[in-house]
């Protein structure tokens, strides 16, 4: 004879274990790849900010910076290996011209103007998001993540993950191409 | 023509795994013993096939085949043979080649060391294997075949393995951390075959228990160097950064560590057997999990190389029958067993449900840190992010009640421990484990803080109660020196696995609070110095090496004026991927690290130079190869030889 009691107390972990699953499984089923969340910006303006310049304290910028010029707006941190990775590709892209501003995201100012010197710096500004205020505006959900935004400063596409030449000349060349 | 043969061996190796399922179940579902019997020789043929696709894929690796997508992209002429090597790990197709290639040889293993074992169970055992096999077969040649040509048009050479893998650490680091991973499919095989057959007694726990310490043992190690290679070949001197696939292996670990100690009362005592089966398949699924989470690129990390929806689909489809069939076996079958042992509130028992409610405590934190920002965001409360300081704060916490349980918890007897009696033992480790911390941090702390007191008394706390019990423990019946020698190999394992807790506890502590990291500008032939050390740049040379040129700093150390070490940091280019790498130097010694990266060239013609000073870091590697050790001496134990099978609870030993 089975206890229908116990049966249903050793169930809760089979229970549990389903409840995650259909998480884990949303993300993936909702969109054919999962490392494109879809940030509910898309098609918006960036949304105003005040940020510290990286380097110096005292200066300042606003979402102004961030129109006038079709351009790649780049989150990362030093605390995420994966940024570390992805950042030679960044060199590359400046340096064939790509317009490239950084947002340091939720980390320590002598540490980011370290790895800067160190590996180069390929972004033309240089913001500093200690709070990770931006980063919560934008729906960032981790480093790093690349946004492709036009010249009157809309957001026309979100990456999440490294950037690299098979994603860039895969996917993202294309859309930056097409954008005004 | 070789890699062709590689895809079909892998491919018929992939149905022998389905025949050593279906075949010995069907075996001992009709009793037919030819059936039972065939379990041994298919896991012998899958593993001599999968045995073999490897061995092609390494051998095409050494000679450079190209025409292989897979080592195209991962590989170069250019590369030492022994990268070459280790570059058929270096991602997602390789390893998991090797992943099966390891799941075959764990099967192979228990089919050809189960001889005292009962044929049915054996069989069924591999049956499971089989199984699990067949699943990850599949998941290779449908989604991740490492065979595929770039035919007609193949490349003149490689793109390169990652430079940040091109090192000895990496060349090791994955097998150990996934003979780990796998090997808990073993433990998962028993707790299956055990539920299917309702047979959940103290033999099973005795059975599995070799087999879960031995794949316990591989992903302490794994773990330990992988947190060794972050340190020295990241270049920021840091040892654990609670990367998402850190804490994906990690996880198992925690289930694992759990279900070890849960493991022994189950053979010992008879009881919390429905609890340890649930932590036997635990641990496993997170190592499933683990996967998951590296390969579907759900969360993105360093180790995410290569993410695709639909590999993270299929691992996802496989979770859920795999983990999800278990639960429910688990769910009807663990209601029919009975617990007969009987325990009071001040027992082993007790203790030891303790340890693993905290290390359950540990697991569920490292799990939600993990998760919740996933969850979060499907939610639609937006994201949130759980960083660093979350799992530092909440492991400080717990670590706490932990320590001081491990301290004494071997004092403990089963089933009833008269309070009163354990009085006059804990005032004497408390008062000489406070000595030695205090002397302790005399001599090597600069000064105070509460976390440092904390930490190095609840290491010492361990290590005086460890060295205490086996001082009570010998003369219990004979003199020291003579009841020393009688000491059974499990209990100096688990000593030594105590100790190495300490040690670890130990080394975080003092590395956490006392180091010291200088970022300063030095030119050739000026110097610098702090805690006694005198760090002089000599001079600046290059270097041309097989796959990569590099800048390299000398500098000489002095310590009050005496000679220490020439440490020799290197900024290297790789010249197929242009990638810029830190190679640090680093003097290790027992009691402290000194470690020098090469920053950049200033427009003076100094350099920026980071100099650390790493206090007692060797202890945190230290501590894990001695739980390792300890682990093995574990499985030497005499008693998992012997011939004699317990018809119930075993008597009263140490566990």
């Amino acid at each position: 004879m089975l206890n229908k009691r116990r049966v249903l107390t050793l169930l809760i972990p089979f229970i549990i274990f389903i409840t995650g699953a259909v998480f884990l499984a949303t993300p993936l089923l909702k969109g054919s790849d999962p490392s494109k969340l879809d940030s509910a910006l898309i098609g918006q303006a960036i949304p105003e900010f005040t940020l510290q310049d990286i380097y110096d304290e005292n200066k300042q910028y606003d979402a102004s910076i961030l129109k006038g010029q079709k351009m790649l707006l780049n989150v990362w941190a030093t605390w995420c290996p994966t940024c570390y990775a992805e950042h030679t590709y960044l060199n590359k892209l400046a340096q064939q011209g790509f317009y490239i501003v950084g947002m340091n995201y939720k980390d320590d100012r002598k540490k980011a103007i370290r790895w800067l010197k160190d590996l180069n710096d390929p972004y033309k500004i240089s913001l500093f998001d200690k709070s990770g205020l931006l980063g919560l505006d934008l729906g960032v959900y981790g480093a790093p993540e690349t946004f492709l935004i036009d010249s009157q400063g809309i957001i026309q596409y979100r990456h999440v993950g490294d950037l690299n030449e098979q994603v860039w000349n895969d996917k993202l060349l294309a859309i930056y191409e097409a954008m005004q | 023509m070789l890699p062709e043969i590689g895809q079909f061996t892998l491919i018929l190796a992939c149905l022998l795994a389905l025949l050593q399922t279906i075949y010995p179940l069907y075996g001992v579902y009709t009793g037919h013993q030819g059936a039972i019997r065939s379990a041994k020789m298919f896991t012998i043929l899958q593993f001599v096939a999968v045995a073999f696709s490897f061995v092609i894929l390494s051998y095409s690796f050494l000679i450079n085949d190209f025409s292989v997508d897979y080592i195209a992209t991962n590989s170069n002429s250019a590369l030492p043979w022994y990268y070459r090597l280790s570059a058929v790990w270096g991602a997602h197709e390789g390893s998991l080649l090797l992943w099966v290639f390891l799941l075959a040889s764990w099967s192979i293993a228990v089919a050809l060391m189960s001889k005292r074992l009962p044929i049915e169970s054996v069989a069924r055992v591999l049956a499971v294997l089989g199984l699990l096999a067949f699943g990850f077969y599949l998941f290779v040649l449908l989604t991740s075949n490492p065979f595929d040509r770039t035919l007609p048009y193949f490349p003149i050479d490689g793109r390169d393995l990652n430079p940040l893998l091109q090192d000895f650490g990496l060349i090791i680091h994955p097998p150990m951390l996934y003979m780990g991973y796998v090997g808990f499919s073993v433990a998962f095989a028993f707790a299956i075959a055990a539920l299917l057959e309702g047979r959940l007694d103290s033999a099973w726990a005795k059975w599995s228990r070799p087999w879960t310490m031995a794949a316990w043992m591989f992903l302490t190690v794994g773990i330990a160097l992988g947190s060794w290679w972050a340190y020295y070949e990241l270049g920021w001197g840091g040892w654990w950064f609670w990367d998402p696939v850190e804490n994906a292996s990690f996880m198992p670990w925690l289930a694992g560590t759990a279900l070890i100690h849960s493991l022994a009362v189950s053979e010992k005592r008879g009881v919390f057997k429905s609890w340890t089966v649930l932590l036997a398949l635990s641990a496993f699924s997170l190592s499933l999990l683990g996967t998951f989470l590296v390969r579907s690129g759900v969360l993105v990390s360093v180790h995410a190389f290569a993410s695709d929806p639909t590999r993270g689909l299929f691992i996802l489809g496989f979770l859920v029958l795999v983990i999800g069939g278990s639960l429910l076996l688990y769910a009807v079958q663990a209601a029919k067993v009975k617990s007969r042992g009987r325990y009071e509130l001040a027992s082993r028992e007790s203790v030891l449900l303790i340890n693993n409610i905290l290390l359950i405590a540990a697991l569920i934190v490292v799990l939600l840190g993990t998760l919740l920002p996933l969850v979060h965001k499907e939610i639609g409360l937006g994201s949130i992010s759980i960083g660093e300081p979350f799992f530092n704060r909440m492991f400080t916490i717990l670590i706490v009640p932990f320590a001081l349980f491990v301290g004494v918890g071997s004092l403990f007897r089963w089933k009833r421990q008269q309070l009163n009696d354990l009085k006059k033992p804990l005032a004497m480790i408390l008062i000489i484990s406070t000595l030695v911390t205090v002397l302790f941090l005399l001599v090597f702390a600069p000064f105070l803080t509460w976390l440092a007191v904390m930490g190095t008394f609840l290491g010492f706390w361990i290590i005086v109660g460890v060295v205490y019990e086996i001082y009570l423990r010998s003369t219990h019946r004979h003199s020291f020196s003579k009841g020393i020698t009688k000491l059974g190999n499990s209990h100096w394992a688990m000593s030594f696995g105590h100790l190495g807790l300490a040690v670890m506890i130990i080394g975080i502590t003092m590395t956490q609070n006392y180091s010291i990291e200088k970022d300063v500008k030095l030119a050739v032939g000026e110097q610098i110095s702090f805690e006694h050390y005198e760090f002089h740049f000599d001079q600046v040379k290059g270097l041309k090496a097989q796959n990569y040129t590099a800048t390299v700093g000398v500098f000489t150390v002095k310590k009050d004026g005496d000679f220490v070490a020439v440490m020799q940091a290197e900024k290297r280019l790789y010249t197929v991927q242009r990638m810029p790498m830190t190679e640090a130097a680093i003097d290790e010694g027992f009691t402290r690290d000194l470690y020098i990266a090469m920053g950049e060239v200033l427009p003076d013609g100094a350099w920026a130079v980071r100099i650390y000073y790493k206090p007692f870091i060797r202890w945190i590697w230290l501590g894990p190869l001695l739980m390792a050790f300890g682990g093995l001496l574990m499985i030497c134990d005499r008693r998992y030889r012997s011939k004699k099978e317990p018809a119930g609870v075993l008597g009263d030993e140490h566990a």
